[in-house]
């Protein structure tokens, strides 16, 4: 039996009919088309497919679509506004923190919700909560600078 | 550069759009020249390069001489073409520099066309750091005779001597009559056709390294806004309209066959396309989860044969009992001479190269023809496959290839190109496949495993007098010593590799730098030398000694090997490969339960001349902590024909707290040509840990990954 799942994505409101046990991940990306949020491991190992649900980071490749009900979604394709990007993004391409780019929407949005609960974060706080997400191009040291920035920048 | 060229140019009149995914199946030549608008085409046929490329899968040998490189469009559009792709190691940023310094205009203006086999001319496969040796040099080239042509033609409209203009940012300036041009304005002239007839001017030269303007400098990703913004579509990302999503049988284990299989179940299934030819057996559906359930219920259904396989624990055992005419050490003499002999074999795990995009491709056929969007660093290999498989027109396949998420020499081989084509063909519509993170730990291939013997003899001053080098398995990229040795043979041998292997980044050279590093060091301990100064005794290379000394000085190596402590360790190792120099010193700390952390790392790195500081960093970064993975943890575990750690669970890659405090030096040699700098900056980190740990332990390392002696 299908269900209908009614939530926000992107500030836009989106109703979806499907097999509930879909990932909601694979929703995004195959009746969204937002292809933004990315597949990794689909085992919550590598945090490329990190959203934001109600302003905190989830694994979308964990949850099931049913899980984001009348609730509000933000991905990587609503980050910017209008042409003037998010200042977590800024930061990323100031520092150019990616090689092929692949791990980077899951490592922005997770900075982003990192700012939100941590305005302030110090370095061990940072390597922690980035910690769940891999750069197999081992960007890290950049995407750590990246993360310093974007902090820097809401001081 | 000294690349010879022929150069042809093409003139097209014909306008069109630019949307490069309107129609996939029509693309040819000319149409793309339609696509990109009216204006000047410059072909520059390529040398054959087979002989300077030598080694694997170089693209040394193909017959396809003359390539288009160049565009120049009456909106002011330049587009450069590329065989090369772009898998995160930086040739986009690269080649779009190479060409906006020829060309005179900024990088920013110039759309580099990567890896789109109905536009791009064939530049071999991008691996083993030959894009910025081999395809920088002709695209330079090329551009420089853009350039030069375009002078001339406006010399000739103003009737001035081409002395007397000035290029700068895409317009040509004659100063003296205060006129300008742009390259649009030219590529839009009447007399154009005529002027382009004539061969291009033979004396080409390009720009040479104290005039450079772009090369040289940091130059970011082109497409970086995209990386951030999610705009950019990865391979992965491809949506094609009614598309469907694909899933393959696999196989339970290796070495095993399909006997038989009821497609039943699954056909019974609503909108499951289900394809059977031999040994493939797939499906497609609307969503993922559909075709996910579809292939577990035929694989419910499936019987193998199953044979049995060796497993992770015997392996290295295995491959040497395996090995084929394994040459003797050819040196009685010297080592009946020696005042000490040392022999030791070294151990190396197969291991993935897990990109943290998976493989996919989707497939689509219009009109008997098919186009195929997919990661390679491969794509006319890949194309040929497709040729081949189908048993069709070389120009009814298209192959392209978007930026893709990571390669590190996994994505060289592959059948994702071919599983999407033949399940879309069956299906009627585009099929997407993607490979999960089990699949790929499983079916891509590994870097090889390694069974390395050494031995050699050392005379009564501790001077080397002979080197005898076996690497069984691996392969021989960087497998000679740069050390003077006396008399040295260093070899290559086969064996019976029970898993798929392929390519790695810098290949065999992690395996064999690390048998030979940690090998100098046991020689330096046996000749009572200090592993700086034993191997400064024995080495002749003066750029490798450049940056071992580089390298040393900056980690403070003579006070700090001095200092002993149990729990803290300094190891050092340097090596070349690829044309390109790297020397490494790490400090470790060890706890009580014999934990390692790797704490600093200072690396010196040169690759002739640096083409763009930035991208050369995050490469040199990049490549110290991806070998930081292979060192302390990766290690492919099997049993029975089944990988154990098919995860990110099990097989623990680095993450963000293993990154040690970086000291990285990027020396820059403007005297030398640019060689690539991807791969070698890897092969010295894995023996500078290991010898770190002896020098804490007292024991030493002779396998990877790590294990902490107790
Ligand atoms: S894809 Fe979700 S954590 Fe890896
Ligand atoms: S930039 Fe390639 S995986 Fe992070």
């Amino acid at each position: 039996m299908d269900a209908t799942i009614t939530f926000t994505v992107n500030g836009q409101p989106r109703t979806v009919t499907t097999d509930p046990q879909r990932r909601l991940l694979d929703v995004l990306r195959e009746d969204l088309q937002l292809t933004g949020t990315k597949y990794g491991c689909g085992d919550g190992y590598c945090g490329a497919c990190t959203v934001l649900i109600d302003g905190k980071r989830e694994r979308a490749c964990h949850l099931p679509v049913t899980a984001a009900d009348k609730r509000d979604i933000l991905t990587i394709e609503g980050l910017c506004q209008g042409d003037k990007l998010h200042p977590v993004q800024e930061a990323f391409m100031a520092e150019n923190a990616f090689q092929c780019g692949y791990c980077t929407p899951g490592m922005i949005m997770s900075t982003v919700a990192l700012l939100k609960e941590k305005p302030n974060p110090s370095e061990a706080q940072i390597r922690e909560w980035m910690n769940g997400h891999l750069c197999r191009c081992c960007g890290y040291p950049k995407i750590l600078n990246a993360v310093r920035r974007a902090a820097q920048a809401r001081r | 550069m000294s690349t010879r060229q022929d150069k042809r140019i093409v003139k097209s009149q014909v306008k069109s759009t630019c949307d490069r995914t309107a129609a996939p199946n029509e693309i040819s030549r000319r149409d793309f020249v339609q696509m990109l608008g009216a204006g000047l085409l410059i072909a520059v046929s390529a040398p054959v390069v087979s002989a300077q490329r030598g080694g694997r899968g170089g693209g040394g040998g193909r017959a396809r001489s003359i390539s288009a490189r160049l565009h120049v469009g009456i909106d002011g559009t330049i587009s450069v073409m590329t065989g090369k792709i772009e898998q995160g190691q930086g040739a986009r940023a690269e080649i779009t520099a190479a060409a906006a310094e020829e060309l005179g205009v900024a990088a920013s203006r110039l759309n580099l066309i990567m890896g789109d086999t109905s536009l791009v001319p064939d530049d071999g496969p991008t691996v083993g750091s030959m894009t910025t040796p081999l395809t920088i040099p002709p695209v330079r080239q090329a551009a420089a005779a853009a350039r030069t042509l375009l002078i001339g033609l406006a010399a000739q409209k103003w009737g001035v001597d081409r002395a007397a203009l000035q290029v700068s940012d895409g317009k040509i300036t004659h100063a003296a009559s205060n006129r300008t041009l742009t390259y649009a304005d030219l590529a839009r002239t009447e007399d154009l056709p005529k002027a382009f007839a004539q061969a291009a001017p033979a004396d080409v030269t390009v720009r040479v390294v104290k005039d450079w303007k772009v090369l040289g400098t940091p130059l970011p990703r082109p497409n970086g806004r995209d990386l951030v913004t999610g705009a950019h579509r990865f391979p992965s990302d491809i949506i094609r309209p009614g598309m469907l999503y694909g899933k393959v049988l696999r196989a339970p284990a290796y070495g095993v066959k399909l006997i038989s299989v009821d497609l039943a179940p699954a056909k019974a299934m609503k909108d499951v396309v289900v394809v059977q030819e031999g040994s493939f057996v797939g499906v497609a559906a609307r969503t993922t989860l559909v075709a996910e359930r579809a292939i577990e219920e035929i694989a419910k259904t499936a019987q193998w044969e199953t044979s049995p396989q060796p497993s992770s624990t015997e392996i290295f055992g295995y491959l040497k009992r395996r090995a084929q005419n394994q040459p003797a050490n050819p040196f009685a003499d010297e080592l009946a001479k020696a005042a000490k002999v040392l022999k030791a074999t070294y151990n190396v795990a197969y291991i993935q190269h897990t990109p943290m995009e998976t493989r996919s491709a989707v497939a689509e056929w219009a009109d008997g023809k098919l186009t195929v969007w997919t990661g390679t660093q491969n794509p006319f290999g890949w194309h040929s496959q497709l040729v081949q498989a189908f048993g069709l027109a070389t120009d009814a396949v298209r192959l392209l290839v978007p930026d893709f998420g990571g390669g590190f020499g996994g994505k060289s081989q592959g059948e994702v190109h071919v599983e999407a084509a033949r399940l879309a063909k069956a299906a009627g519509k585009p099929v997407c496949v993607k490979w999960t993170r089990a699949e790929e730990f499983t079916w891509a291939y590994f870097r090889p495993a390694a069974v390395i013997e050494i031995e050699a003899g050392l005379d009564p001053k501790g001077v080397l007098t002979s080197w005898h080098f076996v690497n069984i398995n691996a392969g021989s990229p960087g497998i000679e010593t740069p050390y003077r040795a006396g008399r040295a043979q260093s070899r290559s041998v086969n064996t019976n590799s029970p898993l798929r292997q392929g390519s790695y980044r810098a290949l065999a050279s992690t395996g064999n730098n690390f048998a030979r590093e940690c090998f100098m060091d046991e020689l330096a301990a046996a000749a009572g030398a200090d592993p700086l100064e034993f191997r400064l005794a024995h080495l002749d290379n003066p750029r490798i000694r450049a940056v071992l000394e580089a390298a040393t000085q900056r980690f403070d190596w003579k006070n700090r090997v001095e200092r002993k402590s149990p729990t803290v360790g300094v190891g050092l190792a340097c090596g070349t490969e690829k044309n390109s120099v790297v020397a490494a010193c790490a400090e470790i700390a060890l706890d009580e339960a014999g934990k390692m952390t790797v704490c600093r790392v200072c690396e010196a790195f040169e690759c002739g001349k640096i083409l763009n500081p930035v991208n050369l960093m995050s490469q040199v970064q990049g490549c110290i902590i991806m070998g930081m993975g292979a060192a302390l943890r990766e290690e492919m575990r099997f049993a029975n024909g089944k990988i154990l750690n098919a995860s990110f669970g099990s097989y623990e890659v680095p993450r963000f707290d293993d990154v040690p405090e970086l000291d990285i030096q990027l020396l820059d040699r403007p005297d030398m040509n640019a060689v690539g700098g991807g791969e070698t900056p890897i092969i010295a980190i894995a023996p500078a840990i290991a010898n770190a740990v002896y020098h804490a332990t007292g024991k030493r390392v002779r396998a990877l990954p790590i294990k902490v002696p107790v």
